[in-house]
């Protein structure tokens, strides 16, 4: 059974030198939706493109439910047509001179006229935008546009639905009512679904699973919170936007108490074993800002840390704090604590803090994070010069 | 007023712009979204006609299609009479010194046509044809229309080359503008006034009609 599921999804491995270096393998089942995340120029789009026929890589095998779409090195590469793929472009790609029906009827070409037309005003009520039939493109918002792309993408009755930064060209409000609605779509659809984004939120919130990209190639896949919690290497946890990024030393583990302890800045922390990190090596530790918490009083479960509030800044209904432990010259934590909490215990800048990292929160990964270690510079994070003592 | 030029000239118009329609759209196309080594090469030699003085142009035709030359052979062994001098050579004429007109315009028009609407329309699994039909040309059409235009009033007034490559026979080659000057030449002043208006209007009407329906179309697609 797991492999029939397996084979009815959607299979995509690309190798490429050049213009655009490429070396992806990605899965998605049906009625799976992956995210591919990854920074501009990463090669999210280029994937994308080679899924659905609009560009061919030099060597790769890409199947759907089955059937070899590509193939290279048996020459097999069915045109975007044959692949029957709906796809959501960034700018949708709507014909500009052909009515909001007229776009969805385009791509029913198969079907007599009437029940183009009928099948063009169901799809355009499932994506509520009945009544708007007759409008041109140029005379919908973004959201609807939007909208229509989907309804158009929807019409061949797909074999995988392909997503390009859909959200990215409409304003806030918009997009949090589309979130809701391609979750909603989501739900009625049995294909794979793939979406490409830069945003980590975006994957966190709609994707089954994720694949992290960079400079062309797949660095970690996986369930979303894992990936973002748990990233595999240091240049993962940079791109997932993890903050808290440092360097420890191993010190001990264990297997009774389920722990490994290490050393940061000459304070012990506990975290989950991880005993594949002999003892006195050196390895990465990270946690997500919103693990960390305000330790009131007594100790309890986490490794309670005391720092001083470097900076207190209001975000809504959360402070995000920047705490200096053992030293403000060093590398800072980063937390995000909602702020009834944050007054309460009457943080402000300058203010000294007693925070608390549960150990099954704190995330260990190898030291060294290969040749590719430096991400992009407005990442800034700098584990490597924060060495422990 | 000499109707057997005017309809010649409107015979020849007519041909140029059936003829480079579909080559219009072909190299239109190609050069709007193809990038392709020595792309700017191509460009200029198709922009040369627009600068070249055309007895220049008409000179090296004249040498290209004369019977000294492989192309002035070859015509002449498959139809029998020469290129040079007859309304086959003037029409090949016409058709060269015509390519900035209308590829110009077309190029510029299917650059319009955005990557993504094009593969969004290979995505609905429109074929080449169907694209090209509904989606392409509709987009493009005011700048195919405006190239086709061009084309048509641009031949009607052409001179240098059509009196290099083609000559001044009568019912054959002598084009409307050759006959205006024909009729100077003669002092026939009234002659050349009639014909003269008559060309300013056709040319009038050509370009007037372009930039009213362009009007319209943008008017209908932006609201």
């Amino acid at each position: 059974m797991a492999d029939d599921i397996h084979d009815r999804g959607l299979h995509v491995r690309l190798q490429q030198a050049a213009p655009i270096p490429l070396a992806v393998e990605i899965e998605c089942a049906p009625k799976e939706l992956l995210a591919l995340v990854g920074p501009s120029g990463s090669g999210k789009s280029t994937v994308l493109r080679a899924i659905a026929g609009l560009a061919t890589p030099s060597k790769g095998y890409v199947a759907c439910g089955g059937v070899p779409w590509l193939d290279t090195r048996s020459g097999i590469a069915l045109s975007p047509r044959e692949r029957r793929v709906g796809f959501v472009f960034q700018h949708y790609g709507l014909f500009p001179h052909l009515s909001a029906a007229a776009n969805i009827m385009e791509s029913l070409v198969e079907l007599p006229v009437p029940a183009r037309r009928r099948r063009a005003h169901d799809l355009l009520a499932r994506v509520h935008l009945d009544g708007l039939e007759d409008r041109l493109p140029g005379e919908l918002s973004g959201g609807q546009q939007q909208r229509v792309a989907v309804a158009r993408a929807l019409a061949r009755e797909p074999n995988v639905l392909l997503l390009d930064e859909p959200f990215a060209a409409v304003d806030r409000a918009t997009r949090e009512r589309l979130y809701t609605e391609l979750a909603e779509l989501k739900r009625e659809l049995s294909i794979p679904v793939v979406l490409v984004t830069h945003d980590i939120d975006e994957a966190l919130m709609l994707a089954d699973r994720m694949s992290v990209l960079y400079r062309g190639r797949t660095l970690q896949s996986g369930v979303p919170f894992e990936v973002v919690t748990r990233p595999a290497t240091v240049q993962v946890a940079q791109l997932v936007g993890l903050k808290n990024v440092f360097r420890a030393g191993v010190v001990g583990h264990d297997p009774q108490r389920n722990e490994t302890t290490i050393e940061w800045r000459r304070h012990r922390l506990r975290t989950r074993i991880e005993p594949q990190f002999a003892p006195g090596s050196q390895v990465t530790w990270a946690i997500a800002q919103g693990q960390i918490v305000l330790a009131d009083g007594a100790a309890g479960e986490g490794n309670t840390l005391d720092g001083v509030v470097l900076q207190y800044l209001r975000l809504g209904n959360n402070a995000a704090l920047t705490v200096a432990v053992g030293g403000a010259d060093r590398p800072p934590l980063f937390l995000s604590v909602p702020l009834h909490v944050a007054r309460r215990n009457g943080v402000e800048a300058g203010a000294t803090v007693r925070i608390s990292l549960l150990p099954e929160s704190i995330h260990l990964m190898p030291a060294d994070s290969g040749p590719e270690a430096e991400i992009e510079k407005h990442r800034r994070i700098q584990p490597a010069s924060d060495v422990a003592a | 007023m000499d109707r057997d030029a005017l309809m010649l000239s409107l015979r020849l118009a007519a041909w140029t712009v059936i003829i480079l329609l579909p080559l219009g759209i072909l190299f239109g196309r190609i050069l709007a979204w193809r990038p392709f080594r020595g792309k700017p090469l191509v460009e200029a030699l198709l922009a040369l006609p627009l600068v070249l003085p055309p007895t220049v142009l008409g000179y090296y035709l004249l040498v290209a299609f004369g019977s000294a030359s492989p192309l002035g052979q070859l015509y002449e062994r498959i139809t029998g009479s020469p290129l040079v001098f007859t309304f086959g050579g003037l029409l090949l004429a016409s058709v060269i010194f015509n390519l900035p007109f209308a590829i110009q315009p077309m190029q510029r028009a299917f650059e319009t046509v955005s990557q993504e609407v094009r593969d969004a329309a290979a995505c609905c699994g429109l074929s080449r044809w169907r694209t090209l039909w509904r989606i392409e040309l509709p987009i493009a059409w005011p700048g195919v229309l405006s190239a086709l235009v061009l084309t048509f009033a641009h031949t009607l007034g052409e001179f240098g080359v059509v009196l290099m490559v083609g000559g001044n026979i009568p019912g054959e080659t002598r084009t409307i503008a050759v006959a205006i000057y024909d009729r100077v030449q003669a002092f026939d002043e009234r002659g050349a006034a009639v014909m003269s208006a008559t060309l300013l209007i056709v040319c009038l009407i050509a370009i007037g009609a372009t930039y009213f329906t362009g009007a319209r179309l943008d008017r209908r697609r932006h609201g």
